[in-house]
């Protein structure tokens, strides 16, 4: 095996294009399990934690660009005012020790359906941005996951950034564990509400082969707000629309039977998530605040 | 390959280090360091805890070349080594002095675990605790002698800092370099 830890990222993304199998590694919460454990035994590790790019996070104009390096810690101090929902997600992963390594660049190219930050990154419309030696380009969110540990970054890319929209309105997620710490989720739901263009977006966690939205629930619950001029009036909700919310994103998940929890345990779970993750960001909407 | 890093302020260096292999085997086997525990080899058990460049890490799950060139401080780097025998941390006597370790296997990861969270918060809640240790497995204690323990801590160097003349008064602690 060799390791290379290239300083900046030019270097860095040259040493991707001349070594495509190389493995990237970040904080090493996911590489080092499937080193420590003989799962895999790449060619090369490619270490990410010296490329000063990728640490950094700014601000432009509405939408945040997030290096992939930052970390759940980072994401938690700095970030929960303007990405509430990648805050309470990130709150969710692991234990401090992990949250003070894992990055969200590194969830995103683990690509797992159990990923706690993808549910966030889904509802609040994120894009990803992949460079290599030919360039950069950002692929939306909704295009990234294409299979159980799977995505649309080409052999010669690196996740260097995620494009956020800074929130315009509430945001929730929540997952289901065995613990309060030290769980990998048994489902989780994300939902942000974006009042400016009066839509409502979701993400479903650890309930199909990849995070995916619930796009019938959305559409339903985006034309039960328009129609009843919700957006304006700040009324309660209906329970007829929470419970149709809920039913429709369970019709959305495609679970399995595993370790964790069984395919009926997580439709059932995953409804209680969504009418709840509605009904609370609907409560701070209607008390004014914003995210 | 060769990796040189600083340990409890020493600079260190191992070579013929196999590029997968991770900081805690680095410590353990190379560097004869091994108050860190080797338990679950992957971010489970918090047994392996350390600090990385100020920050609270699983040593297990940092590949050793990651650490090359940083500073690194585990629990043998608690103790005040200026005097002979080497003196406890106070929160390592306050771990004794409650009863907090039975078989001791994940005592070294809450106590570095502890230091962090009291260089952060001197007074914690329970409730800051709890969330501070909950990437610290325990299987003997059960916790509350772990959470006695961590209210002792925090009182005594309280009272060490406003008396000015603790155990722990004098010399630099591995939190200084945060």
């Amino acid at each position: 095996m060799e390791f290379l830890a290239p300083a900046d990222l030019g270097d860095a993304v040259a040493a991707k294009a001349a070594h495509p199998d190389a493995v990237p590694i970040m904080g090493g919460t996911d590489v080092m399990v499937e080193l420590n454990f003989d799962r895999r035994r790449p060619e090369l590790l490619l270490d990410l934690g010296r490329v000063p790019e990728l640490r950094e996070w700014d601000r432009d104009g509405d939408r945040i660009r997030l290096g992939a390096a930052v970390s759940y810690s980072r994401v938690i101090a700095e970030l929960s005012g303007v990405l509430p929902g990648l805050a309470m997600a990130s709150r969710t992963v692991g234990s401090p020790q992990i949250r003070n390594r894992g990055s969200i660049g590194g969830n995103l190219g683990a690509a797992s359906p159990a990923g706690d930050a993808h549910p966030a990154l889904l509802a609040a419309a994120a894009e990803v941005e992949l460079t290599s030696v030919r360039g950069v380009r950002r692929v939306p969110i909704d295009d990234f996951f294409l299979g159980v540990k799977r995505h649309a970054g080409a052999p010669d890319e690196l996740i260097t950034a995620v494009w956020i929209g800074a929130a315009t309105g509430p945001q929730q997620f929540s997952k289901v564990g065995t613990r309060n710490a030290m769980v990998i989720a048994v489902c989780s739901f994300g939902l942000a509400l974006h009042p400016g263009s009066a839509q409502v977006r979701t993400g479903i966690g650890s309930a199909a082969p990849t995070p995916r939205r619930a796009a019938a629930a959305e559409t339903f619950v985006n034309a039960a707000l328009q129609d009843g001029n919700l957006w304006h009036s700040r009324d309660v909700l209906a329970e007829s629309l929470l419970t149709e919310f809920a039913r429709r994103v369970t019709a959305a998940a495609a679970p399995i039977d595993d370790v964790r929890g069984t395919a009926d345990y997580r439709r059932r779970a995953l409804g209680v998530l969504a009418r709840r993750c509605l009904q609370w960001a609907w409560t701070d909407y209607r008390s004014g605040s914003v995210g | 390959m060769r990796v040189e890093l600083t340990v409890n302020g020493e600079p260190l260096l191992a070579d013929d280090v196999w590029e997968g292999e991770s900081l805690l085997y680095l410590l353990r086997e190379r560097l004869g360091l091994p108050g860190s525990k080797n338990a679950c080899e992957q971010g489970e058990c918090g047994s392996c805890t350390v600090y990385l460049d100020g920050v609270t890490v699983c040593a297990c799950l940092v590949a050793a070349g990651q650490a090359a060139g940083r500073q690194v401080v585990t629990v043998e780097g608690l103790t005040d080594r200026m005097t002979e025998p080497a003196a406890l941390h106070p929160i390592q006597q306050a771990f004794l002095d409650a009863g907090a370790v039975q078989c001791g296997f994940c005592t070294p990861g809450l106590l570095v675990a502890t230091h962090d969270l009291l260089a952060r918060l001197p007074a914690p809640t329970d409730e800051q605790v709890r969330e501070s240790l909950a990437g610290n497995l325990c299987r003997c204690t059960g916790y509350e002698k772990i959470l006695d323990a961590v209210r002792l801590a925090a009182g005594r160097l309280a009272a060490d800092a406003s008396g000015g003349h603790g155990r722990n008064a004098a010399g630099p602690k591995p939190g200084d370099q945060r």
